[in-house]
C-alpha cells in the first residue's frame, strides 16, 4: 500500500475504547480503500497529543471534544489552531464511585438503577452529612481539565445541588490508573470511558452509579483534532480521511462485527485489554458492581443518531462549560473562535459524493428532541435524538447569553 | 544571580536517564536539583522544594496530572507555565523531539532557562541514542546466538559442515528475500514443534 498510497496521514490516539473508529479505519482497511496509509501513532498522555499536533508529529489525532477548543483559545500551552471535521461518537462514559460511597449513597435513596437525578441526590445528603461531621470533601477524578468528563460530571453535580469547586474536590487521573486510585483510596469516584468503569467492576471495588447518555442524551465524547493549517493544505487527504472514518464508524457500529472489533482493541498496539471487559462498551450491558446489571440504550455510539457529524452546538456547549467553570471569559472574539473550531462544512463535503445521510443544520437546539425523530436531510433519512439533559434544560446556541448568565454562580 | 540559585525538579521515572540530567545540571553549576521516580505525593513534594523548573519526561503517563497540577493547585504558589516562552517554536520543537517536556515558573528570565532546556534535550537525545545502540548490540548478540542454534540443528540433522550450513542458511535467506536470522529463528521455531531434534 505504501507504495501507491495517494495521501499518507500520521494520526494520534490514547489507549481508550473510543479510538475505535480511528483504529478500524487503519487496521480494517478502509483508510486503504480511500487510497490512505494511515499511520496510527499511540500516545500515553493529552498533552503528548496537544504538542505533537501543534508542532506537526501527528496530522490529526484522537481527542476529547473540547480540547480542539482549549488549543484553538489558547488555553493550553502550546496552543495550536485546531479544528475538527469529525466526531468519534455519542456517549460511552460512566460515573463509578468507591464502594463506601455507595454505601452512603444508598442509606440516603440511591437504588441500583442508573438514575442520575435519583443518585445525585442521594449523594449530595451524602456530601451534607460528611461536612456536617467535619469530615474531607470527597474527591473526584477526571481524565483533563478539558474533557466532556469534568464538564459532564460538573453539570451533574451541579445540577443536584453540589458545588463542583467547594462541597469536592476534583482532581485529574489518567484513565488506566482511576480503578487502582478507586481501591487504593486516594479518590472516591471517577468520571471516565469505558472500560475503565467495568474494569473496578470486575475488581470488586466500584459502583457505576450513573452514565454519560443517561446526563445527556446522545452526548458528544471524542472528536477527530485536525491541525488547521494541514488541514487547509491538503484538503484531498482531510476528505478521503473523513470517507474511511465513515466506513469504519458504520462498521464498528454493526452488532454482527463487535467480536472482531474487540479482538482488534485487545492487541496490545491499541487498547491492550482483554475483549471480554469491552463488551459493555459495545452492548450497553453494563455489571454496575454488586450484582445488579443494566442495559443502557444507546450507550456507546460511534455511527447511529448521526454520531460522526461535528454539530456547532456540541462545541458551543462546550464553550459555555469552560465559561462557568472559570476556564475563559465570555467574549464576542472567544465566542467566535468556539463557532469556527467544529466544521460540519467540511464533514458534509466530503461525504456528498457517498449519498448518505447528512443533516441540513449546523447547530441544533440540544435537549430539544425527547423522542427518536426523522428529520430533514440532504439524501437518505435520518434520525435523530432523543437528546435531552437529565434535569429538563434546553441549550439553544443561539442563545448563548441567556444560558450562560443563568449558570453564573456569582 | 549565579546559576546554582535557580531550584530545579526532574521527574522522571527512568533512573538511568535520570542521573544523567542530574548531572549534567550540576556539571552546569545547578546545586538545587531534586530528581523524582514516582510521582505519588508529588504535590507534597513540589510544595516543598518549590521548584523554578520541573522537567518531565513526555513517556510520563502522569503528565495530564502533573499539568493541570502545576497550573491550579495550591502547592504551587506561583503559576507554572510551559516551556521558556511560547514565541520559541524552535525550543519547543527539539524538546518534543527528544522527548522532554520543561515547566517553569511564571517571570522567569528566557536567558536563565534556555542553558537548562538545551542541555536537557542534548542529554535526552544521548540517552535515546545510547539506549538504541544498547538494543542493537543486544539484538545482534541474539541474532548470533540463534544463527549458531540453527547451524547446530542443519549440522545435527543434515550431516553438514559448519561451513556448509551456513552457506544454506544464507542461499536460503537470499532466495526468500529474508535475513538470515530470520530463516535462522524459523528454523530454531521449527525444530522445536517437530521434537527434541537438539540439546538432547
Amino acid at each position: 500500500m505504501s507504495k501507491t498510497a495517494a495521501h499518507e496521514i500520521t494520526a494520534g490516539f490514547m489507549p481508550l475504547f473510543d479510538s475505535a473508529v480511528l483504529v478500524a479505519a487503519g487496521e480494517m482497511g478502509f483508510a486503504a480503500r480511500e487510497g490512505i496509509e494511515l499511520k496510527l501513532h499511540r500516545e500515553t498522555s493529552w498533552a503528548n497529543i496537544r504538542d505533537r499536533i501543534a508542532i506537526g508529529h501527528f496530522d490529526v489525532a484522537h481527542m476529547l471534544g473540547p480540547m480542539p477548543l482549549a488549543c484553538s483559545l489558547g488555553l493550553t500551552p502550546l496552543a495550536s489552531e485546531t479544528i475538527v471535521p469529525f466526531s468519534l461518537g455519542l456517549g460511552g462514559n460512566c460515573v463509578t464511585v468507591s464502594n463506601v460511597v455507595w454505601q452512603g449513597m444508598a442509606a440516603h435513596g440511591a437504588a441500583p438503577d442508573l438514575d442520575p437525578a435519583r443518585a445525585g441526590t442521594a449523594l449530595g445528603a451524602l456530601i451534607r452529612e460528611r461536612a456536617a461531621a467535619g469530615r474531607e470533601p470527597l474527591r473526584f477524578a477526571v481524565v483533563h481539565p478539558h474533557s466532556g468528563h469534568n464538564y459532564e460530571l460538573r453539570y451533574w453535580l451541579a445540577a443536584c445541588s453540589i458545588d463542583p469547586d467547594r462541597d469536592v474536590e476534583i482532581v485529574i487521573v489518567p484513565p488506566p490508573f482511576m480503578a487502582d486510585a478507586l481501591s487504593a483510596g486516594r479518590i472516591d469516584g471517577y468520571c471516565v470511558g469505558e472500560p475503565w468503569n467495568s474494569a473496578a467492576v470486575a475488581a470488586g471495588t466500584g459502583r457505576i452509579v450513573t452514565v454519560k447518555a443517561l446526563l445527556w442524551r446522545n452526548s458528544p465524547e471524542k472528536v477527530i483534532g485536525a491541525r488547521r493549517s494541514w488541514a487547509e493544505e491538503n484538503p484531498d487527504a482531510l476528505a478521503a480521511l473523513l470517507r474511511a472514518l465513515h466506513h469504519s464508524a458504520r462498521w464498528c457500529q454493526d452488532p454482527v462485527n463487535r467480536g472482531a472489533l474487540a479482538a482488534l482493541m485487545a492487541k496490545p498496539a491499541f487498547l491492550g485489554q482483554p475483549e471480554a471487559i469491552q463488551m459493555p462498551a459495545l452492548t450497553g450491558r453494563l455489571q454496575l458492581g454488586g450484582g445488579p446489571e443494566r442495559s443502557v440504550e444507546a450507550f456507546f455510539l460511534p455511527f447511529d443518531k448521526a454520531a460522526n457529524f461535528p454539530w456547532k452546538s456540541h462545541a458551543l456547549w462546550f464553550y459555555t462549560q469552560m465559561v462557568r467553570w472559570g476556564q475563559l471569559p465570555h467574549t464576542p472574539q472567544n465566542l467566535a473562535i468556539a463557532r469556527d473550531c467544529y466544521r460540519p462544512d467540511l464533514y458534509r463535503s466530503a461525504l456528498k459524493p457517498l449519498g448518505v445521510a447528512l443533516p441540513g443544520a449546523n447547530a441544533k437546539v440540544e435537549g430539544a428532541l425527547k423522542t427518536a425523530t426523522p428529520v430533514g436531510s440532504a439524501g437518505a433519512s435520518l434520525v435523530l435524538g432523543p437528546d435531552g439533559f437529565f434535569d429538563g434544560q434546553i441549550f439553544d446556541p443561539d442563545r448563548i447569553d441567556a444560558y450562560i448568565a443563568a449558570q453564573n454562580r456569582d | 544571580m549565579s546559576a546554582g540559585s535557580l531550584t530545579i525538579l526532574v521527574i522522571d521515572e527512568n533512573r538511568i536517564r535520570a542521573s544523567i540530567i542530574e548531572a549534567g545540571l550540576r556539571d552546569a553549576g545547578h546545586r538545587h536539583v531534586t530528581v523524582v521516580h514516582d510521582v505519588a505525593g508529588i504535590a507534597k513534594r513540589i510544595a516543598e522544594i518549590e521548584p523554578d523548573v520541573i522537567v518531565i519526561d513526555l513517556e510520563n503517563p502522569n503528565r495530564d496530572m502533573l499539568e493541570n497540577m502545576f497550573q491550579l493547585s495550591r502547592a504551587v504558589k506561583r503559576p507554572i507555565a510551559m516551556f521558556v516562552d511560547r514565541s520559541d517554536r524552535a525550543s519547543i520543537e527539539a524538546a518534543v523531539e527528544a522527548g522532554v517536556s520543561a515547566y517553569v515558573v511564571d517571570g522567569l528570565k528566557k536567558e536563565r532557562i534556555k542553558p537548562i532546556l538545551d542541555m536537557t534535550i542534548s542529554r535526552f537525545n544521548a540517552f535515546s541514542r545510547m539506549a538504541r545502540e544498547l538494543e542493537e548490540a543486544r539484538s545482534e548478540l541474539e541474532n548470533r546466538k540463534v544463527v549458531d542454534r540453527a547451524k547446530g540443528i542443519l549440522m545435527k540433522s543434515r550431516g553438514l559442515s559448519e561451513e556448509a550450513a551456513y552457506a544454506l542458511l544464507r542461499k536460503t535467506a537470499m532466495n526468500q528475500n529474508r535475513k538470515i536470522a530470520d530463516i535462522a529463528q524459523s528454523l530454531v521455531t521449527a525444530a522445536g514443534l517437530l521434537g527434541p531434534l537438539e540439546g538432547e
